[in-house]
């Protein structure tokens, strides 16, 4: 059937292409896109590594020196400078995926339970739910910024209403990431619950109909009917929250500067995404920033090849 | 456990349903509160002099109401922040109507025209929309420069133009329309310019729409790419702007929740513009 049709539709398409025939037409519609996807993303990839190899002062362009694996070789001697900041910094992200990667789920998964009902009002709060995730993270950060600070901050009034000693959120751990991973939380908890929200609307009411007339209690549905089926869309979710929190960079910038400062130059909630930008951009060594860079990315990469290969033979 | 038991009475389950109704309903009002005060105390700290900023207790409402914090903002030569939003705003739309251009013609090639190569580049494209965008600041960086784009909107606008989302969302809509109309119109001797611009274009306004707004919001919303690119202050758009506000406003929090709040409102005005007007859209569909 498939083919048939296929064919059909081919040989339709090739007869109408005939009549109009000019071959260079096509190449005209793609060439805007194309022109502007060579260029910056196309070859950026190669651009990119190529970069890597060299040591690139971007104030002193003319002292660039193609120096082949040095900027690699000190990111991975112990003794160099950017070592620990750089590692650190990394270890810092993944702390940030490990902190935020789960709560990103759980609770999404349980607003969509909750939204999931005929309770009244229920696109009301779906919307009011999802609308932070409408702001910049410029703006999530500023708002974080001010929420958790020690002087004024609204966090501490209510803590201290209650008789808390509050802690210093921005300048001592674990504080700060908590409320990094807050801010976070508040701000994309709403996009997740909609992706799970719509995958638990299209289960059909009668698995749960039948399943209740059988006996089993509302958790033991959720457990052997609503997570199964749920499994796909879950795992999607995982996989972008995990990328997303990996490209952690305005909530930090805004909120901590990445501190408390360390010793060795680093900061203590500063992602690799900001030591990126202060490597390459601050400090202007863009042949470091892109070698920085290239191993993010291939971490990146690998972990999405990954996921998309088990989830794919899963399937 | 209400699943459980067979209902004794249907009054009894009623009652409960009403119960576990206003129970839930309490409990998303809770969340919903939660999700405002960030919000809230924004737009609070915005109307409040600098007196009532540390105040020792809460107040919600401000004691005495003042503009003066977005006056100091609005009258600041040195932060111009009028000019970030007009830029912010005029950068978004051109960024919008380009994508929107050069993506849905090359969308419409893609699905719709036979071209050699054509497998082969989309292919391309796609394998391209999972790369990360960490490894592309640097090496973008250094070609807008060599082109002697940084301080200009250029550097921020052509970078946009080579995504590979819109020529994605547009050809998988373009395939979905049916193809009898278009043929038509090339019978009628329609060019396969004009059959794009006068068929298969009307049909996409949807998706067309859908598109420009995500392009829109990724574009107002945007802060690392300009704050590495415009350097200028009268250039910079409202995100790296908030940046220099915090920086040039140490712990004047009125002022940065002023600049906050520019930044935030237009754009949650126009989110509940179109939850309302999806929700007419959906409920005229039911």
């Amino acid at each position: 059937m498939a083919v048939a049709t296929g064919t059909a539709e081919q040989v339709k398409q090739r007869r109408y292409q005939k009549r109009t025939g000019n071959q260079l037409v096509p190449y005209l519609f793609i060439a805007p896109h194309l022109i502007f996807f060579l260029i910056f993303v196309a070859y950026p990839f190669f651009y990119g590594l190529y970069i890597s190899f060299f040591r690139f002062d971007f104030l002193r362009p003319e002292a660039q020196q193609f120096v082949l694996l040095d900027n690699y070789a000190k990111l991975f001697s112990p003794d160099s400078i950017q070592f620990p900041v750089f590692w650190n910094a990394l270890g810092n992200t993944v702390k940030f995926v490990l902190y935020s990667v789960p709560p990103l789920i759980i609770i999404p998964l349980l607003l969509a339970v909750l939204l999931n009902t005929r309770v009244p009002g229920r696109n009301f709060f779906r919307g009011l739910y999802f609308s932070p995730w409408v702001l910049s993270a410029a703006v999530v950060g500023l708002l974080g910024f001010w929420i958790f600070q020690s002087q004024g901050g609204l966090v501490n009034f209510y803590l201290v209403r209650l008789g808390i000693t509050p802690p210093r959120w921005l300048s001592t751990l674990p504080w700060a990431w908590v409320a990094i991973v807050a801010m976070t939380l508040w701000w994309t908890v709403g996009f997740n619950m909609i992706i799970l929200l719509a995958a638990l609307q299209d289960i059909p009411r009668q698995l749960y109909e039948s399943a209740s007339l059988d006996g089993a209690t509302n958790w033991q549905q959720f457990v052997s009917i609503t997570l199964p089926i749920l499994r796909p869309v879950l795992v999607f979710v995982i996989i972008i929250t995990i990328i997303a929190s990996f490209n952690l960079f305005a909530q930090p910038f805004f909120m901590t500067n990445g501190g408390p400062a360390q010793a060795t130059g680093g900061g203590s909630t500063e992602p690799v995404m900001l030591r990126i930008y202060r490597e390459g951009f601050e400090r202007n060594q863009l042949g470091m920033a892109a070698a920085m860079s290239f191993i993010v990315a291939t971490i990146m990469i690998i972990f999405s090849y990954t996921n998309f290969r088990l989830f794919r033979t899963r399937e | 456990m209400a699943t459980t038991q067979p209902p004794a009475h249907p009054g009894g389950m009623r009652r409960r349903k009403l119960i576990n109704n206003i129970l839930l309903l309490a409990l998303l009002t809770f969340i919903g509160l939660l999700v405002l005060v960030p919000l809230l105390w924004m737009l609070s700290t915005s109307f409040k002099p600098k007196s009532q900023w540390f105040l020792p207790e809460v107040h919600w409402i401000p004691k005495t109401f003042t503009w003066e914090n977005y006056l100091s903002i609005l009258n600041n030569d040195t932060l111009p922040i009028v000019r970030w939003f007009v830029n912010s705003l005029l950068l978004s739309g051109t960024i919008t109507l380009l994508v929107l251009a050069v993506d849905s013609l090359a969308a419409y090639a893609y699905a719709r025209l036979e071209f050699r190569g054509r497998s082969a580049l989309f292919a391309l494209l796609l394998a391209t929309l999972f790369l990360p965008g960490v490894m592309f600041l640097v090496p973008n960086f250094l070609t807008i420069a060599r082109f002697g784009w940084l301080n200009n909107y250029l550097g921020v606008i052509t970078p946009a133009l080579a995504g590979v989302f819109g020529v994605f969302f547009m050809r998988q809509f373009f395939e979905s329309l049916p193809r009898e109309l278009e043929e038509a119109a090339q019978i009628d001797g329609a060019t396969q310019f004009q059959t794009f611009t006068q068929i298969a274009l009307p049909l996409a306004k949807p998706a067309l729409a859908t598109l420009g707004i995500i392009t829109f919001l990724g574009a107002w919303n945007d802060f690392l790419w300009p704050l590495l690119i415009l350097k200028d202050r009268q250039l910079l758009t409202l995100p790296p702007g908030l940046r220099t506000l915090q920086g040039a406003y140490t712990s004047e929090y009125g002022q940065m929740m002023a600049g906050a709040a520019i930044t935030a409102i237009p754009i949650l005005l126009l989110y509940i513009l179109l939850q309302r007007s999806s929700s007419r859209a959906s409920r005229r569909r039911a």
